[in-house]
C-alpha cells in the first residue's frame, strides 16, 4: 500500500462458519460496507470513479475458513489501529472478525507479493465419507514428504494439465482426528503455483477427499525468518498513532 | 423441529453460489417459535438474488416479527442443483434464517409478482412436502397464502393457494395471523374448512374454495360465494397513509450480489398517470406520498445502518413525487446528508425536468439513462395515455447527452390496441432521431431500443383487448429490426413465446390451474429464465386440458363478458374501465388526477380515501404533457452544458455492469 499522503493500516481477520460460503469478492464488499458503517476516514483514489484505497491479500476460496486473512487500507488521518477492531467486527457479517490491526510502514510491499507461505488445516475423509485410517494417512503424508515429485492433475482455465506440486509442498503431517475425518496440517508456498487444499488431498491419494479446510496462518519470509504479516511491515515509529 | 443446517451444510460445497442458502444478512432475524405464535414462511418463488430485494416481502417480515402473535422467516427457490440434492436426500424446503423445515411453519406465504413464477410456487409447495392441490391438504398442513400484484387475478392459482391477500399487505397480515392463531389455540376445531371460512371474512382476503365457479361451455357464468357471510366481491386493502408504515426499517443487506443491490426507500405508493396498459398504476390507486422528512430520515438511517453507498427512491414514477426537489437537494447538497453516496430514481419519466433531476443526483459516471415512451407515435401514445410528445423526448435526450450521458435506453411496447405498422416504424424513427440528437454531443452516441410484447392485464382498461399472437409480435419486432439494421440504435426484444404464455396466465380462469400443474409436472420450473422456458410444454398442457390458447390470449372480450376476476376489485368501476377503453380507441388522453379534478374512477370515492401528497405544489414538468403545466410554469429547470464534477460517488465498484445505469 502506497502511503504517500495517508495513513496505511493492515488488518488481520478470521472467517469462520457459514460465512465461509461467500466469495472473496463478497468479503471485499462486506468490508467496504463495514468501513462506511464504522465511519472510517477512508482515503479515496483520484479519478472519475473514486474508490477507497483498500488492497486485499490472497483470495480465500469459497467454502474455506481462515484464522488469518489480511487486508491493507489507507486512512486520511491517524487513528489508533486497535480502536478499529471492535467497531469493524460489529459492522461485518457474523463469522468475520477483525482480530488485529497495525499501522503500516509507508510503501510497504503488497500482501499478495510478500506473503510466501500458507499453513492449512485440512480434514479429510474417504470417498464414502467415512473416517480413514489415521495411520494410513500418516504413512501417505510421510511418503509424499520423502519423494521429490508429486505430479497432480489440475484444471487451469478450463484445461486439464498435470503439474508437479511437490516444490510447493513444504510440509504435511497428520495432526489427529477431527469430527468426521483425519486432520492434516500442510504448509504450502504461494509460488510458483498456488495449490488448493483439495488438489493436495487428491494428489495424496485418490480415495481421500477434502471435507473442510481452514487457513491457520500466512507468513512473510524474509532473510530466513517467518514474519507475521501484521508485524512484518509495521510502522517503525508511532507517528501513525493518535496521541 | 430443529435446524436442518447440519444436513444442508455438506451439500453446499458442491452447488453454485452456496451463499444463497446461508442467510445471515444484516437485518435478518432468528425469531423464537412457540406454540402461541403463528409462524409465517415468506417465500419468493425465484432465486435468492431475484427475491431478496423484494420490498413487499421485507416489509411483511418486519411487521410479522414485531407482532407478539407471529414470527416470520424467509425462503427462496433453491436452484436446480441444490433442489436435486434436497430431493435425493429427502430434505425439504427450508428457511434461510434459521434453516427450519418449511413444513414446520403454520403459513407458507408466496409473493406473486409475475405469472411465469407460478410453476415454481407449485414446486416449492411440493418441496415442502405439502400436497400442491389445496383440496388434498390436511389440517396439519401449512396454510398456503399468496399476495402481490398477480393476486388481482387469482383464478389460475386458485387450486393451489388457500387464501389470497388482495392489495397492500401491511394491515391484513396481522388479521390473518389473528384468525390462524385463534384456530390453533382452539385445537383446530372444524378443520381446514373452518379456518378458511374464517379467513374468507377478513376484508381483502379471497379464499377460492369458498366460491363456486360456473361455466356454460367455454363461457364463464360467474364466481359465487358458497356461504352467506363470504363476500360476493373481495375489495383490495389499501394503506391510507404511508407515513404510518415506515418499513422496512432494517432493510436486509445480502452478503452476495443481488438485483437492486442498494438501499431502497419507497417515497410513494400508487400512480395516477393513468397509463392504460399499466396494471400496477391502476391497482395501487390512490397516490400516497411519504412525508419528505420521513423519507429523508429513512434514507439517512438506512445508509448509516447498511453501509450501502447507493439509495434508490422507489415508486412507480419517482419524478412525480411532489416533494422530489426538496428531498433530492437535501440529500445531495447537504454535507451532513449523503457524502459519496449515489442516489437513483428508478422509473424516470420522459422530460427535461427529470434529466435535470438526474444530473443533480448522478454527478459521476453518467453512462446510461432509460426512458419509456412506450409507443412509437403520438397517436398510439394517446391511445395508451402515455402522453409524451416527441419534443419532450428530444429535450430529455438532448439534456442527457449535453450533460455527459453517452447512452440512452428506450422502452417500448408492441401489440398495443389500434396499433398499425406506422406506429411500430415510429419507434425506429424516434430511435434514429435520438441518435442524431446525441451525435451533436458525441460521436459514440447510441441508443438501445427495448421492445416488449404487450400483455393485457386484469383491472386495466385494456382487459378486454385481444393480445397479439406470437407471429404478429415477431413480425413487428422484425419490422423494427429491419428498419434499424444500419442504425447505431440496437434493438432488444422480449421473447414473443414467453409473452404468449404470460397472456394465457394473466387473464386465465380457474381452468388454467390444471395447465400450470401439467407444466410443472413436466419439469417446467424457472420459466422466467429463458434457458428453462419452453413454449411446447405450455401448448401441450393446454391441448391435454382441451383448452384453446387463442381463446385466452388473442380473443377480444365483449363488454358483457363475465371476466374471471370480476369478483375481485381494486375499486376501479367496471364502467370507468370500459369508458377509458373506449376513450383509448378514440385516441383521447386523460390527465393525471392528482392535480386535476377527479374523474371518478371509483377508488377514492368507494374507499373514502384520497391522494396524500408531500407538497401542495406539483413538481415541475406538468402533468403528462397534456398542455396543463401545473408547475411554476415556463421553462424547465435544466442546466445545460454543466460539466460533471468528479465527486466520489461509488466505492470500489467491483462490477461495472448494469449498476452504472441511472435507471433500471
Amino acid at each position: 500500500m502506497r502511503g504517500d499522503t495517508g495513513f496505511p493500516v493492515r488488518l488481520k481477520f478470521s472467517e469462520i462458519g457459514k460465512v465461509r460460503f461467500i466469495s472473496h469478492r463478497d468479503v471485499a464488499r462486506a468490508f467496504e460496507r463495514a468501513f462506511r458503517i464504522a465511519e472510517l476516514p477512508m482515503a479515496f483514489t483520484l479519478g472519475f470513479s473514486p474508490r477507497p484505497k483498500v488492497s486485499f491479500g490472497l483470495a480465500l476460496s469459497v467454502a474455506h475458513e481462515s484464522d488469518a486473512e489480511y487486508l491493507d487500507l489507507e486512512l486520511t488521518e491517524p487513528v489508533d489501529p486497535e480502536s478499529l477492531v471492535g467497531p469493524l467486527t460489529d459492522a461485518l457479517p457474523e463469522g468475520i472478525s477483525v482480530i488485529g490491526a497495525t499501522a503500516l510502514a509507508d510503501r510497504a510491499p503488497a500482501l499478495q507479493e510478500s506473503v510466501s507461505l500458507l499453513v492449512w488445516d485440512i480434514e479429510v475423509t474417504n470417498r464414502a465419507g467415512e473416517m480413514p485410517d489415521t495411520l494410513a494417512v500418516a504413512r501417505l503424508a510421510a511418503a509424499v514428504m520423502a519423494t521429490t515429485t508429486l505430479p497432480t492433475a489440475r484444471t487451469r482455465k478450463g484445461r486439464e494439465t498435470t503439474e508437479d506440486i511437490r516444490p510447493v509442498l513444504r510440509m504435511i503431517e497428520v495432526r489427529g482426528q477431527g469430527e468426521c475425518g483425519v486432520l492434516l496440517r500442510a504448509e504450502l508456498s504461494t509460488q510458483p503455483v498456488a495449490v488448493r487444499p483439495g488438489e493436495l488431498v487428491a494428489a495424496l491419494d485418490a480415495d481421500l477427499v477434502e471435507l473442510r479446510s481452514r487457513r491457520v496462518a500466512q507468513w512473510i519470509e524474509r532473510g530466513g525468518a517467518r514474519l507475521e504479516p501484521l508485524v512484518a511491515d509495521q510502522r517503525a515509529e508511532e507517528t501513525a498513532r493518535a496521541s | 423441529m430443529s435446524s436442518l443446517w447440519p444436513r444442508i451444510e455438506p451439500l453446499l460445497a458442491g452447488v453454485e453460489k452456496p451463499a444463497r442458502y446461508i442467510g445471515m444478512e444484516r437485518g435478518s432475524q432468528a425469531p423464537e417459535h412457540g406454540p402461541g405464535t403463528v409462524a409465517w414462511l415468506l417465500i419468493y418463488p425465484d432465486t435468492y438474488e431475484i427475491g431478496l430485494p423484494n420490498q413487499g416481502l421485507q416489509i411483511l417480515y418486519e411487521i410479522l416479527n414485531e407482532r407478539h402473535d407471529s414470527v416470520a422467516e424467509r425462503a427462496y427457490a433453491p436452484w436446480l442443483d441444490l433442489e436435486g440434492e434436497l430431493r435425493t436426500r429427502g430434505i425439504g424446503l427450508f428457511s434461510v434464517d434459521t434453516h427450519r423445515a418449511a413444513s414446520d411453519f403454520d403459513v407458507l406465504a408466496f409473493n406473486l409478482s409475475a405469472e411465469l413464477v407460478y410453476t415454481n410456487v407449485l414446486n416449492l409447495i411440493d418441496l415442502t412436502g405439502v400436497p400442491v392441490r389445496a383440496v388434498a391438504r390436511s389440517e396439519e398442513d401449512p396454510i398456503v397464502i399468496a399476495g402481490g400484484h398477480c393476486a388481482f387475478n387469482p383464478e389460475p392459482m386458485a387450486d393451489f393457494v388457500d387464501a389470497f391477500v388482495i392489495g397492500d399487505g401491511e394491515e391484513p397480515v396481522g388479521e390473518v395471523s389473528g384468525v390462524v392463531a385463534a384456530w390453533k389455540r382452539g385445537g383446530r376445531v372444524g378443520g381446514r374448512e373452518a379456518v378458511l371460512h374464517d379467513l374468507a371474512t377478513v376484508p381483502g382476503v379471497y379464499v377460492p374454495s369458498m366460491y363456486t365457479v360456473e361455466y356454460d361451455g367455454a363461457r364463464l357464468l360467474g364466481t359465487t360465494p358458497r356461504y352467506p357471510d363470504v363476500p360476493k366481491t373481495v375489495d383490495k386493502r389499501t394503506v391510507a397513509d404511508l407515513a404510518d408504515w415506515p418499513y422496512p426499517k432494517n432493510q436486509l443487506v445480502p452478503l452476495i450480489e443481488v438485483v437492486h443491490d442498494r438501499l431502497n426507500v419507497e417515497i410513494f405508493r400508487g400512480c395516477t398517470r393513468g397509463c392504460r396498459f399499466c396494471q400496477a398504476g391502476m391497482i395501487t390507486r390512490p397516490v400516497r406520498e411519504r412525508p419528505v422528512e420521513q423519507a429523508r430520515n429513512m434514507v439517512l438511517d438506512g445508509l448509516r445502518r447498511t453501509g450501502y453507498d447507493e439509495v434508490a427512491l422507489t415508486s412507480l414514477s419517482s419524478a412525480d413525487f411532489s416533494g422530489i426537489d426538496g428531498l433530492v437537494s437535501s440529500l445531495v447538497n447537504d454535507s451532513t446528508g449523503c457524502p459519496n453516496v449515489g442516489v437513483s430514481l428508478p422509473s424516470l419519466r420522459v422530460d427535461a425536468f427529470t434529466v435535470g433531476l438526474a444530473s443533480e443526483i448522478q454527478k459521476v459516471r453518467r453512462t446510461g439513462l432509460t426512458f419509456a415512451p412506450e409507443g412509437g407515435s403520438w397517436r398510439i401514445r394517446q391511445v395508451i395515455n402515455k402522453l409524451i410528445t416527441e419534443e419532450d423526448l428530444y429535450a430529455a435526450v438532448d439534456g442527457a447527452y449535453s450533460q455527459g450521458w453517452r447512452r440512452v435506453k428506450l422502452y417500448f411496447l408492441v401489440g398495443l390496441p389500434t396499433e398499425m405498422d406506422e406506429d411500430t416504424l415510429g419507434i425506429a424513427e424516434l430511435a434514429r432521431n435520438v441518435v442524431e440528437v446525441g451525435k451533436r454531443y458525441t460521436k459514440q452516441a447510441s441508443a438501445t431500443v427495448s421492445v416488449g410484447g404487450f400483455v393485457p392485464k386484469a383491472h386495466t382498461p385494456f382487459q378486454w383487448f385481444g393480445q397479439n399472437g406470437i407471429g404478429e409480435l415477431r413480425r413487428k419486432v422484425n419490422l423494427l429490426r429491419d428498419e434499424l439494421r444500419r442504425s447505431p440504435a440496437k434493438v432488444r426484444w422480449h421473447d414473443p413465446e414467453a409473452t404468449f404464455v404470460e397472456g394465457i396466465v394473466s387473464r386465465g380462469d380457474r381452468r388454467i390451474g390444471a395447465v400450470i400443474e401439467r407444466v410443472w409436472r413436466a419439469g417446467g420450473t424457472f420459466q422466467e429464465w429463458s434457458e428453462h422456458f419452453r413454449l411446447d410444454r405450455w401448448t401441450t398442457a393446454m391441448a391435454e386440458e382441451g383448452l384453446d390458447p387463442d381463446w385466452y390470449v388473442t380473443r377480444h372480450r365483449t363488454e358483457d363478458e363475465v371476466l374471471p376476476w370480476d369478483h375481485i376489485t381494486a375499486g376501479l368501476h367496471r364502467d370507468f374501465l370500459w369508458q377509458d377503453f373506449q376513450a383509448a380507441l378514440a385516441e383521447h388522453g386523460l390527465p393525471d388526477c392528482r392535480w386535476t379534478p377527479c374523474y371518478d374512477c371509483g377508488v377514492c370515492t368507494d374507499y373514502a380515501i384520497e391522494h396524500v401528497v408531500a407538497s401542495p405544489v406539483p413538481p415541475a414538468g406538468g402533468s403528462q404533457g397534456t398542455g396543463q403545466d401545473l408547475s411554476t410554469g415556463g421553462s424547465v429547470p435544466i442546466v445545460l452544458g454543466r460539466t460533471p464534477a468528479p465527486v466520489p460517488a461509488k466505492v470500489n465498484d467491483l462490477v461495472p455492469s448494469s449498476s452504472s445505469e441511472a435507471v433500471t
